[in-house]
């Protein structure tokens, strides 16, 4: 997957141009390998791929630290944090831990994030391949598709299909992807259509190869870097959209989230801050990580602001 | 020698918002085996179209064969199903384009770009393919070969990058080569490379080019046969010694005059360059009569009047200029 090579190439050392010895010849790098190079030259990126880290450990290594359960009521209801030792984030309006829900509901925010953000994308470049490439009567019908999902008002359908359909956070990954496709695909198609009449595709086609091949092998690694910019940013969107239907409380009963919890504290706004302000600032930062890294690729990937 | 594809009568419509463009109008073209058919015209005139529907490539809608035969080696392929076209292209006919830059796909190795052409047409291994792809770099002229196959297009210069494409091209050793203005877009030393280059491929695996170009100076040096296209219509046909030696059409006759030559010495006044007056009509605004009517210095009456049909003058050697037969018969 990209992001695991994003993260591996991130952190690897960089050769030092002046020590290469002179009959060593240069080894040839992808475009994306060149760009991820330029990307780790980016300060944006790299801040923003510290700061996902930094949750994604808090996430997913915190439960194994930290191993209190967050549904457990551990000490008297809206205590503050710092007010006592063994709860430092101070506990909910049921008494229960804070620091140990922050770091559930990390887990499961991260998993609608990266589901819904995986569904999104996946719709949108199939239809938006098929629209792009095909053109003429596929395109008419794939469009007018697009079109009925993008007038869709997103949260009411979320909302409804949530309310159809018991509320695990899996349907509420998939009610986000459905419902946020539809600017990947015009993404997608504006990209094939820009790419589907260049030279190269010619070549394909003239060295005999088949339309599958030259949607999948030829068109869209070549139209891969905005869309992976987009799927990034697409993430971010995702986890805020969440974050909103569980504070209207369609979420899922059964798994802590960081929307949840700013949904169950909105009554307490006043008298407790740190119920909603706590979640409410690990949501800003995983969006802004998700943000800042998009950014950074942005401008990896954008010859025009790269510089040479 | 046989006869190794042949293209008889062949029309392409493309309908346009701005009526209907008849972009090849009776082209009839023959291929010899290992021979090299140069086409000259200006831009617009139809070659490409030319080559783009040998290839079954024509962009269609809006493009679409109307009537007409092209066959290779007795086998019609304007009726050919697409699966079927697409195992000839690329194995049996293959092309190489204008744009050497833009021409090979940015993200892929150039050797794995070579081996796939190998994998589409070839039961082999991928090994095999790859050696094959090593194997074709060397044969175009590309020093080491073998760590040039991982290289990517923006690594290598345009000449490079077009080796790269007749390798490409020439990795199934395919009947017929068709090389639409290879070095257009190259430097004036590398054009004279890819040329040499593309003579002695021909002349060891005997691969038939059709040469697409709008350079004469191209066509002198490599062509067998030459046939200049205008508006559509091949409008003069022969062997290469009889059009640049005796020219018949009057825009043939305009082609080899806008060739620049250097002059003998440096005190010569310097002459002005000839060119023909007006530009290719729009295909859609054909009138009635010879295309070339409205910019020929010669045109009569009769020529505005019905289109000329090409004729033979001598052997091998046709035109389609009524001042011409007409002055022959009279």
């Amino acid at each position: 997957m990209w992001f695991t090579e994003l993260l591996i190439l991130a952190f690897e050392q960089e050769t030092d141009v002046s020590t290469i010895e002179a009959e060593k010849q240069p080894t040839s790098q992808s475009p994306f390998r060149e760009a991820l190079r330029a990307f780790r030259q980016s300060w944006a990126g790299m801040l923003g791929l510290i700061i996902l880290i930094a949750i994604a450990l808090f996430s997913f290594v915190g439960p194994m630290v930290y191993g209190v359960d967050p549904f457990e009521i551990v000490w008297a209801p809206l205590t503050a944090p710092g007010e006592v030792a063994t709860v430092p984030l101070g506990t909910d309006q049921l008494g229960r831990d804070m620091l140990a829900g922050l770091i559930h509901g990390g887990a499961s925010t991260l998993f609608v994030g990266l589901t819904a953000g995986f569904l999104t994308v996946t719709i949108g470049i199939l239809v938006g391949s098929m629209s792009g490439y095909y053109g003429g009567a596929v395109d008419e019908a794939l469009m007018r598709l697009t079109e009925f999902f993008q007038v869709l008002p997103a949260l009411l359908f979320a909302m409804v299909l949530v309310t159809i359909f018991p509320p695990s956070i899996l349907i509420i990954s998939i009610a986000i992807g459905i419902v946020s496709w539809p600017a990947t695909a015009r993404l997608t198609r504006a990209e094939f259509m820009r790419i589907r009449n260049l030279e190269y595709v010619n070549a394909a086609r003239s060295i005999g190869a088949k339309n599958n091949r030259i949607i999948w092998r030829v068109i869209l690694p070549n139209s891969l870097a905005p869309l992976i910019v987009s799927a990034t940013l697409t993430i971010g969107i995702a986890i805020l959209f969440e974050a909103g239907l569980s504070f209207l409380g369609l979420g899922d009963p059964n798994v802590f989230s960081w929307g949840m919890m700013i949904g169950a504290g909105r009554e307490y706004i006043l008298d407790a801050w740190w119920t909603i302000s706590l979640p409410g600032f690990m949501i800003f930062l995983t969006v802004l990580g998700f943000s800042l890294v998009g950014d950074g690729l942005n401008d990896a990937f954008n010859p025009k602001l790269r510089e040479r | 020698m046989s006869e190794l594809l042949s293209v008889k009568d062949l029309v392409v419509d493309f309908r346009t918002r701005a009526g209907n463009a008849r972009v090849l109008n009776h082209i009839s073209l023959d291929l010899q085996e290992g021979e090299i058919l140069g086409i000259v015209g200006e831009s617009g005139c139809g070659k490409s179209m030319t080559a783009l529907s040998v290839m079954g490539l024509i962009p269609s809608p809006p493009g679409n064969i109307t009537s007409g035969s092209i066959s290779l080696e007795g086998l019609e392929l304007t009726s050919l199903s697409s699966r079927k076209m697409r195992d000839i292209r690329g194995n049996v006919i293959s092309m190489i384009f204008q744009e050497p830059m833009t021409s090979l796909n940015p993200v892929f190795r150039i050797g794995d770009q070579i081996a796939e052409s190998v994998l589409l047409h070839e039961k082999v291994s991928k090994k095999q393919a790859w050696a094959r792809a090593v194997e074709m770099l060397e044969k175009v002229g590309i020093p080491e070969p073998a760590i040039r196959a991982k290289a990517y297009p923006h690594e290598l210069s345009g000449g490079m990058r077009q080796r790269v494409m007749i390798g490409l091209a020439l990795a199934c050793k395919p009947r017929v080569l068709i090389a639409d203005e290879p070095t257009t877009a190259l430097d004036v030393t590398v054009q004279a490379q890819i040329f040499d280059l593309l003579r002695d491929l021909q002349r060891d695996t005997g691969t038939a080019i059709i040469l697409i170009t709008h350079d004469m100076g191209a066509v002198a040096e490599l062509a067998d046969r030459v046939a200049v296209m205008y508006a559509g219509h091949i409008i003069e046909s022969g062997s290469t010694r009889d059009i640049l030696d005796n020219p018949q059409h009057p825009y043939t006759k305009g082609l080899i005059a806008c060739v620049p030559h250097l002059e003998d010495t440096p005190t010569d006044e310097r002459p002005y360059l000839e060119e023909i007056e007006g530009v290719v009509p729009p295909l859609t605004e054909l009138g009635s009569g010879c295309a070339f009517a409205p910019r020929c210095q010669y045109a009569m009456d009769h020529c505005r009047i019905e289109v000329p049909v090409i004729q033979p003058i001598t052997d091998r050697h046709k035109v389609a200029c009524f001042k011409v037969t007409e002055g022959v018969s009279a």
